[in-house]
């Protein structure tokens, strides 16, 4: 048995030597690793990056064994000088949270409803210890505070339900430094939070390092979250390592070919970019194509609940042939707003007129003649298409609808340019949804909305279920055609990025409000609103060395009084 | 209309704890619209056919006879009132006469107290075999053990509970003697126990408290058989309903993130996947309730266990529609208010709901 | 990111249809669960077609060339199974009975099934006044003791004794009674689930006209579920069917075979020892609805992914 060293001298926290793991399915065995070898240092920050399908999560997993029962490993993997693999049953049970520690990507679904958080905490310290019921109970307070919980004491016994996604996922934290471990293995800890709250969490991440001397593997998607805490960076692709590089080495000269394409294909935050994505400006003389005013949305509270006020107040216009985006975090209102202007959800107050009908308690007669002007994509490319039907048949249905006139082979060869123009093969119109990738399901949903030419396109998420170099493939395509077809359109995005490719102005929302809108180049340069500039300066950004620096200005605004 | 994720993270996240009392209200409102259902749904089905006097004494009587009597018992009034003054006296506590002139209400008290005692019992072994089987199964799912357990649960939802009673029967009673044939008790053993002052009507409780090993002997004796046939059925479904929803709770995310801590995985099962999984459990079991009425109909029936089952069909043979009216509107308010409380118990298990 | 494997879906094909897929698509131990119940519910259903010409007697027949049968005479050789208390042949009565359970069963399934996946799916798609009465009925019906609510309904049908087809016509509307709230509620559920849908909501937005999204994207994709609550019914349907027998509101001894009428009579018996006459009829039972529930589990199964899982054995080192 020899035992390997890294040039550091101290023994690293975690060694993989070419390990490989396969999964048994239906049809054979899938391997999702190959040949991995990785090593993590003491008071180290190793950020594992890849896309999906990449075998990061994978990889996370089977440093624990906590993989599937059809999962088979191979190689060599040292935690703490154990040799993981070899051991099973109890030995694997102490390894298990006392030398190394999980943080999972949902913090709402990784602690349990029924428990309280104080009582989950001390279980996992029980497991391993033999402790007192006060004594767990204080302990599970201690740490409570040391992940920045307020009033501990209280919410020691506070149902998970009880808490914020961010407090949550302060709570997983805690538990993953109840027993020491010297490795927290962080399963995109911050993807499932809001940008302002992900920044307050990888806050604390830092902290494991900093102040407790934690190693942590980071398994994540987003550069601009390695940028932030990384300090040493392994990518993955189609479950082998492609490139593995200090921090500042990678984002300023990525060896690998991979990576220079990942970094490409991030959004970044151009704040005066002011690159119009269209050639002819918005038809501002034009009657509006949609105007809300005073807009609210309401939807009554179930079985004595309150009701939720998901819009109140807003108004906003768009003309013929502007892109407006609504950016906002969960529960902002943004969704919503859109599927009352798509005519889903019906306004409860104010007044929103779409192509010069008003749909305050309009009727789905008089929206009807309207709904051949209106295009929707969905945020969720599997659910987007009746799994039952082809893609051809599926972009053909509004056409069906509305142009009873097509011959069937006009139909066709309607649907054909339409896949053309999102550029798709038309070939494809004979598969599937499921044959088609994520990316590809995301294209065939634009070009059903556009099937009809409409003159109002309604985008909910497009992008954000997508991996960014899809993401960044779908945003040419809707720029693209913008630039052809020039529609009005509103962009529902989280992403300020994202809106700062595509809009002409930009609508920023919170708790239903509209807290700013204006021209998209100003409102991402100078936001006027403290609350814009706090979500522009949350945003963390794909270079180490800027995003050292936005991130003391985030400090600094958050730390202001009010 | 449905909700969006927007509407989900609503702020103001942290509930007023009165909330759970609200609840609680709310849910024992309901209990009056579906009471008001079920009765009414037995009084429709029950008079579609036609009265009760012609159901029964039809062709007994005169022609002249019969409207006499039909006039005297108020079934010649249009169909709305007599619906309305049915109405009336069920909320006064009423429920009808049986053709021999007992009070539906007085039948209920004699003979509930015998089918009680025989759902406890049941209720207590299906609990006992039905919850540890279907942990067991869930967690060694798809393996040779949860096969076996299965196909057993599965056995024991196929037979039938008066089949397997006439089984229990043949090889305990008659083949090997071991135990009575049917009753509750043998009768000298019913008179000894009727005489006790303050006699709850629970045989095994009275027996009990006379402490004659001689009664209680004969007592337990006469309840095992059927306790066990109408408590292997409900296992059988328990053990099912406890393995596909532990089998769920296992597969979350937050059993994975225990493990990670390295919390044993015993103790994963019996805590962390069970007390999630007994919330949908709870309900069911409550709905069961209504199941286990059905079942005791047929095991007193086969025992000859003189509980309100046995009574209810020898109404039904006897063709006394105003006494299986009664029980039967008096048995759908008790299944309401089961599905009450067992909605109580588990807001209780659900702090989702609590607070 | 998680690595979800997309599960292959077959394109449409006689490979495709439930059971044929779930045989193709299952492994080990649950495939053996569902052979056997398609073999023990395929060999009952053969019992039942060829049953003139495997039963000896007729299901009523009480004397043969011989003069009378004997009464509860233990098997021989000439009523293999022995004989009633009135005189009928046991073997005779329980292969007849097999084509009563499975006409009643066959008439309540589909009555409930056409009324309560039709009811769902209007109620849950279009909602509004109608849908809440029907789901407070629903809940009402379900709630009540479904055995008590048979018994009434059949008394209501029949007056408690019929005919053949009178009184496997009474017992398959009692049961249906109790079922059409069972198969309502599970399809208006995923009605409701796939009405939320994105490509439902897409239809929504160009206009689709409802009842076209209905027919093309709603009944499509709410089927799912159906062939397991088809089992799943089917097999109460037996025991239900069974039970009014035992009772006494099933069907006349002369008007067909009844297992659970059989099964009264035999209860009676057994105090002097007599075991044929209820052990033959009440195995029927049970293998009848061990067949059905077998295939009902198995089919859950399969269809979860979550359920249907491999396992590699030895999984340790390699």
């Amino acid at each position: 048995m020899t035992q390997e060293r890294t040039s550091e001298g101290a023994g690293p926290v975690l060694s993989l030597e070419q390990v490989t793991v396969g999964f048994d399915t239906d049809s054979g065995v899938v391997e999702a690793v190959r040949g991995l070898d990785l090593q993590v240092g003491r008071g180290e920050i190793v950020a594992l990056v890849g896309e999906s399908g990449s075998g990061k999560t994978v990889t996370a997993h089977t440093i624990l064994q906590m993989v599937p029962e059809n999962a088979r490993i191979t190689g060599r993997i040292t935690l703490a000088g154990a040799d993981v693999l070899s051991l099973s049953g109890e030995d694997l049970r102490l390894l298990r949270g006392s030398a190394a520690a999980m943080v999972f990507q949902e913090p709402s679904t990784a602690l349990n409803p029924v428990f309280p958080i104080g009582w989950q905490i001390a279980d996992g310290i029980r497991a391993h210890q033999r402790i007192g019921r006060r004594a767990a109970r204080a302990r599970a307070v201690d740490l409570l505070r040391k992940v920045g919980l307020p009033d501990p004491e209280q919410r020691v016994d506070f149902y998970p339900h009880q808490l914020s996604g961010g407090q949550k996922q302060r709570v997983v934290i805690a538990m993953a430094l109840a027993l020491d471990a010297q490795l927290i293995i962080a399963d995109e800890p911050t993807t499932a939070l809001d940008v302002t709250v992900q920044a307050e969490v990888l806050e604390v991440l830092r902290r494991l390092r900093d102040d407790f001397g934690r190693s942590v593997l980071l398994i994540t998607h987003n550069m601009g979250v390695v940028a932030d805490l990384a300090d040493r960076v392994a990518v993955m692709r189609h479950g082998e390592l492609v490139e593995v590089a200090d921090v500042a080495d990678l984002f300023a000269q990525p060896r690998h070919d991979y990576t220079r394409e990942l970094l490409a294909s991030v959004p970044r935050l151009r704040a005066a970019a002011g690159e119009p994505i269209r050639s002819t400006p918005p038809n501002a003389e034009a009657p509006p194509v949609v105007v809300a005013e005073g807009l609210a949305i309401t939807f009554p509270g179930r079985l004595g609940r309150p009701a939720v006020h998901a819009v109140r107040h807003v108004s906003f216009s768009v003309a013929p042939g502007e892109v407006l985006g609504l950016v906002g975090e969960s529960g902002s209102g943004k969704t919503t707003i859109s599927r009352a202007v798509a005519g889903l959800v019906g306004p409860t107050g104010g007044s929103l007129t779409v192509l010069g009908q008003e749909f305050r308690g309009a009727r789905e007669r008089d929206i009807r003649p309207l709904r051949q002007q209106i295009g929707f994509v969905f945020q969720d490319p599997a659910t987007s298409f009746n799994p039952k039907l082809s893609i051809g048949d599926c972009v053909a249905e509004p056409l069906r609808v509305h142009r009873r006139d097509l011959t069937e082979a006009q139909l066709r060869a309607r649907v054909a340019s339409v896949l053309d123009m999102v550029q798709l093969s038309p070939a494809l119109s004979g598969r599937f949804p499921h044959e088609l990738s994520g990316g590809q399901r995301q294209r065939a949903s634009l070009a059903r909305a556009l099937a009809l030419d409409p003159a109002l396109l309604i985008a909910d998420e497009p992008t954000s279920a997508l991996d960014v170099s899809v993401q960044a493939r779908v945003l040419e395509v809707f720029a693209e055609l913008h630039r052809e077809l020039s529609f009005a359109a509103i962009f529902v995005t989280h992403d300020l990025a994202v809106v700062g490719m595509v809009a002409d102005r930009v609508g920023v929302l919170r708790d239903g409000r509209l807290v700013e809108l204006g021209p998209t180049a100003s409102v991402l340069a100078s936001p006027q609103e403290e609350y814009t500039q706090q979500l522009l300066a949350a945003a963390p950004v794909p270079d180490p060395a800027e995003q050292a620096t936005r991130r003391t200005r985030w400090q600094a605004l958050v730390s202001q009084p009010g | 209309m449905t909700v969006t994720p927007d509407q989900v993270e609503s702020p103001g996240r942290l509930r007023g704890v009165g909330s759970l009392g609200r609840y609680v209200l709310l849910r024992f409102l309901l209990i009056f619209p579906t009471v008001l259902i079920l009765v009414s749904m037995v009084f429709v089905v029950m008079r579609v056919a036609g009265d009760p006097i012609t159901a029964s004494m039809g062709g007994r009587l005169t022609a002249e006879q019969l409207e006499q009597r039909l006039t005297e018992a108020g079934y010649n009034r249009p169909i709305l009132v007599q619906y309305l003054d049915y109405l009336g006296d069920l909320a006064r506590g009423d429920f009808g006469r049986t053709t021999d002139n007992q009070a539906i209400t007085e039948v209920l008290i004699t003979y509930g107290t015998a089918t009680l005692e025989l759902a406890v019992y049941a209720g207590l072994l299906a609990m006992l075999i039905g919850i540890p089987l279907g942990r067991f199964a869930a967690y060694h799912r798809d393996r040779a053990s949860d096969a076996v357990f299965r196909v057993l649960a599965i056995l024991a939802y196929a037979t039938p509970v008066f089949f397997a009673g006439l089984l229990l029967k043949l090889v305990f009673s008659v083949w090997l003697g071991w135990l009575p044939l049917g009753g509750r008790a043998s009768t000298q053993t019913q008179i000894s126990l009727g005489t006790i002052p303050g006699a709850s009507g629970l045989l095994t409780v009275d027996a009990l408290r006379t402490g004659r090993a001689d009664l209680i002997g004969d007592v337990f004796s006469h309840l095992v058989l059927p306790a066990v046939a109408l408590g292997l059925l409900t296992a059988g479904v328990f053990v099912r309903l406890v393995r596909t929803n532990m089998i769920s709770t296992l597969s979350m995310p937050y059993v994975d993130a225990a493990r990670s801590r390295g919390v044993r995985e015993s103790r994963l099962v019996r805590t962390h996947a069970y007390r999630p999984a007994l919330i949908p459990i709870v309900t069911v079991m409550g709905m069961q309730l209504a199941l286990m009425l059905g079942g005791a109909i047929l095991t007193e029936t086969t025992f000859e266990w003189r509980g309100l089952g046995f009574e209810l069909a020898r109404y039904l043979a006897a063709r006394d529609y105003v006494a299986v009216q009664g029980i039967v509107a008096l048995l759908a308010v008790i299944v309401a208010l089961t599905n009450f409380l067992v909605d109580v118990v588990a807001a209780f298990i659900d702090p989702r709901v609590r607070y | 990111m998680a690595t979800v494997v997309q599960e292959p879906r077959q394109r449409r094909g006689w490979t495709d249809l439930p059971v044929v897929w779930h045989v193709r698509h299952s492994a080990g131990l649950q495939r053996g669960m569902l052979i056997a119940g398609l073999v023990l519910v395929l060999g009952i259903v053969l019992v039942a077609v060829l049953a003139p010409f495997l039963a000896p007697y007729s299901h009523a027949q009480m004397s043969g060339a011989a003069g009378p049968f004997p009464r509860h005479a233990p098997p021989s050789g000439e009523h293999i199974w022995g004989t009633t208390v009135g005189g009928y042949d046991v073997f005779s009565r329980t292969l007849w009975g097999t084509r009563t359970a499975l006409l009643t069963v066959l008439m309540a399934v589909s009555a409930s099934l056409v009324l309560g996946v039709g009811l769902g799916l209007v109620s849950g798609f279009f909602g509004g006044p109608l849908d809440r009465v029907l789901v407070m009925l629903a809940d009402a019906v379900y709630a009540f003791p479904a055995l008590l609510l048979a018994i009434v309904v059949s008394i209501v049908i029949s007056g408690g004794q019929s005919s053949y087809f009178g009184g496997v016509l009474s017992a398959a509307i009692a049961i249906s009674v109790i079922f059409i709230p069972q198969f309502f509620r599970v399809v208006r559920a995923e009605t409701l689930q796939v009405k939320a849908e994105p490509f439902v909501e897409a239809a929504r937005v160009f206009g689709m006209p409802r009842t076209r999204i209905l027919r093309r994207h709603v009944l499509r994709n709410t089927t799912r579920s159906i062939p397991l609550i088809i089992t799943l019914n089917a097999a109460e349907s037996i025991l239900t069917l069974a039970a009014l027998g035992f009772l006494g509101f099933g069907i006349d001894p002369t008007a067909a075979a009844e297992w659970g009428y059989d099964l009264n009579r035999a209860v009676a018996d057994t105090s002097s020892g007599i075991w044929w006459t209820g052990v033959f009829p009440g195995s029927a039972i049970v293998l009848l609805v061990l067949g059905v529930t077998l295939v009902g589990e198995s089919l859950t199964d399969i269809s979860d992914p979550r359920l249907r899982r491999r396992r590699h054995r030895g999984r340790k080192k390699a």
